[in-house]
């Protein structure tokens, strides 16, 4: 699997070019967002709004009004977080075709509490008009912007950056409302989203080895949450559902998934990783992955515990599994 | 000197659609028992002013009577509030209302200009009407929803940048409340309008010193106003909130490459004197009993 570097910031260009209604919000960020090329190669057409977060909402909602459609890029606490009023009157009650392109989801940041998105999904999910979308490799990242811009009403989307893997061939575009159903095991159903799909993948390499058969589901659509083909897998698993979030265990993927298989008749037992129901702190991705259980040994145990079974998967096997170049070596984001 | 009659006409028109905002305001506050009637006599002057002379706004493209609450703005549908201030052309100005809790004052201009039926009055703040006590963007002339403060002025920012980029010569006017000016988005807006030269945004500020709580220099100091505003960048003018020749003129102030601040000091209980007893309580009039009733409607049957 080959890592890309910058993906958003050369695609956004490229597809921007005949769409002249595309304008580009910076709140400060333009670098941290991957927007200068954006900004070198349609200077009319990219507006900075400064650190003025509420401000820039509700302008790109009024220019929303008018024709335009306002691609609002900065980090995401400072969207739904600072400026969620805004966000509600100015965008979402008047169904405003915003995109909102929030960077740092969960804990891609070693900035600490302040610039951690940890319950975003959980929050704007409930925004009626809202769609909730999550990139987790290149392909999702290149084809997010047309699901986003066919939807008429405001979009939220949870955006990776710099060096992302390709888990997904880039002909298999990301679709709206239909999750990517990487494996139909009936065992278990493991329903990931974001960074999270990559590190389950390690773990389900080796657990399908060991014999478990896997439901492995990687959901882009937080909202709408209705893919028939998602509960029809949930249903399918004989031991349990495992759902596994960059994000709190509160309100996001996990929530979904618990109000899908309620309201479907799902009756078996649900495990939710995520971080679980708090704050965070700074430290690099690698650290804090372990610290709150979202990386793939966390996932074998989850298995283990819910099947009642030991698998004999250690962390140096997981670690020699390669589903990419890249090493997982430390890399600190950048601010 | 001969007198320009032009001058006269608007002036002694904007005169009858301010008293008649007041006198409505005051008949449906007592026949409903209660109403935003302090906001009506602080701003009947400027709405008059903006309605008869400064707009420049076709008539209105909506029913004289509102239909029903029409549902929220969804996929494939977007009501239209601000049909009854024209239609949308790229020479024609658009209003809009930031401080939504004027709503009432809104209406009773539309009433007095003829773009809404008198009875239609009537249905304010009952239920399944849209025309709400504090209304949105389905209100009868309302094109934003603005109820929760300081976020109109930012709007109109986007708005005004996207009618530069098409070209459009229509003029964007926003009416505020001084109260508004509390908000910290206000001056964000005010730095963004200047930073990016918006200076096709007009804004009519009601200064009547008033909110919830009580004086705004007792609740918040929000003075002084005219250098905060200039501070952030808008060119600033400060006018009596009920000379009706001086809020004209002061829409023609020369504010090149800045947003046009027109700061208007008003009085909550103008034209209805009764009300000088209850300041600075008058956010939301309602009367005590059947005695103060008696004694507005005896004033309401004089005005």
């Amino acid at each position: 699997m080959e890592i890309l570097t910058q993906v958003h910031e050369k695609n956004l260009v490229a597809w921007a070019k005949d769409k002249p209604e595309v304008v580009v919000f910076s709140g400060d960020l333009t670098g941290s967002t991957e927007i200068t090329l954006f900004k070198k190669t349609y200077p009319d057409r990219f507006f900075s709004l400064g650190m003025a977060e509420q401000n820039m909402m509700s302008f790109a909602g009024g220019m929303a009004r008018d024709g335009f459609t306002p691609f609002v890029h900065t980090f995401a606490v400072f969207m739904y977080r600072r400026a969620l009023d805004q966000i509600e009157m100015s965008i979402a009650y008047p169904n405003q075709r915003v995109r909102m392109f929030g960077f740092l989801p969960g804990i891609m940041t070693p900035g600490g509490v302040s610039h951690q998105a940890i319950n975003d999904v959980g929050v704007l999910r409930t925004l009626p008009n809202m769609t909730v979308l999550e990139t987790g490799d290149a392909t999702d990242v290149e084809s997010v912007l047309d699901v986003a811009q066919a939807v008429d009403g405001p979009v939220y989307i949870r955006m990776v950056r710099k060096d992302i893997p390709r888990l997904f061939p880039a002909s298999e575009r990301m679709q709206l409302g239909k999750a990517r159903i990487l494996s139909r095991g009936t065992d278990i159903a493991l329903v990931t989203a974001g960074i999270c799909t990559e590190e389950a993948m390690r773990a389900t390499a080796l657990l399908e080895k060991q014999g478990v058969s896997i439901s492995h589901i990687h959901v882009t659509t937080h909202k709408p949450f209705n893919d028939p083909a998602v509960a029809e897998r949930l249903a399918a698993a004989r031991f349990g559902v495992i759902t596994m979030e960059n994000h709190t265990t509160v309100g996001g993927l996990g929530s979904e998934v618990a109000e899908m298989m309620a309201e479907t008749g799902v009756s078996t037992r649900l495990t939710r990783l995520g971080i679980p129901d708090t704050y965070a702190h700074g430290a690099s991705k690698e650290y804090l992955v372990k610290e709150y259980g979202l990386d793939a040994i966390s996932l074998v145990r989850a298995v283990e515990g819910v099947m009642n079974q030991k698998f004999g998967i250690s962390e140096e096997a997981l670690a020699d599994v390669r589903l990419s170049e890249f090493t997982g070596e430390m890399q600190l984001e950048a601010l | 000197m001969a007198l320009d009659t032009q001058t006269t006409t608007w002036v002694d028109e904007a005169r009858r659609v301010a008293a008649g905002i007041r006198r409505r305001a005051l008949e449906l506050t007592i026949e409903q028992n209660g109403c935003y009637l302090s906001q009506a006599l602080s701003s009947a002057d400027i709405l008059a002013v903006l309605y008869t002379r400064v707009l420049n706004i076709g008539p209105s493209a909506a029913p004289l009577t509102p239909p029903p609450f029409p549902g929220v703005p969804r996929p494939g549908h977007h009501p239209l509030g601000a049909d009854y201030n024209g239609p949308r052309e790229p020479g024609s100005d658009r209003l809009l209302l930031s401080a939504a809790h004027y709503a009432v004052a809104i209406y009773a201009a539309l009433v007095e200009t003829g773009r809404m039926a008198p009875e239609a009055l009537f249905e304010f703040n009952q239920d399944g009407s849209s025309v709400e006590m504090i209304g949105a963007e389905h209100s009868p002339g309302m094109e934003l929803t603005t109820g929760s403060f300081g976020q109109a002025l930012s709007q109109a920012a986007g708005i005004a940048l996207a009618r530069r980029l098409k070209g459009e010569t229509g003029k964007v006017w926003v009416f505020m409340s001084d109260g508004e000016c509390e908000e910290g988005q206000t001056y964000e807006a005010v730095q963004a309008l200047a930073h990016h030269r918006l200076d096709n945004v007009h804004v009519y500020i009601d200064v009547n010193g008033q909110q919830v709580d009580g004086l705004t220099k007792d609740v918040m100091n929000i003075e002084p106003l005219a250098d905060r505003f200039a501070a952030f960048g808008a060119e600033v003018v400060t006018v009596d909130g009920h000379d009706l020749e001086a809020l004209e003129a002061a829409a023609r102030t020369e504010h090149t490459g800045k947003p046009l601040v027109i700061l208007c000091y008003t009085d909550t209980a103008r034209g209805i004197p009764l009300l000088e007893d209850r300041k600075p309580n008058l956010h939301y009039v309602r009367f005590k009993n059947d005695e103060e009733i008696a004694r507005y409607r005896e004033f309401l049957a004089g005005m």
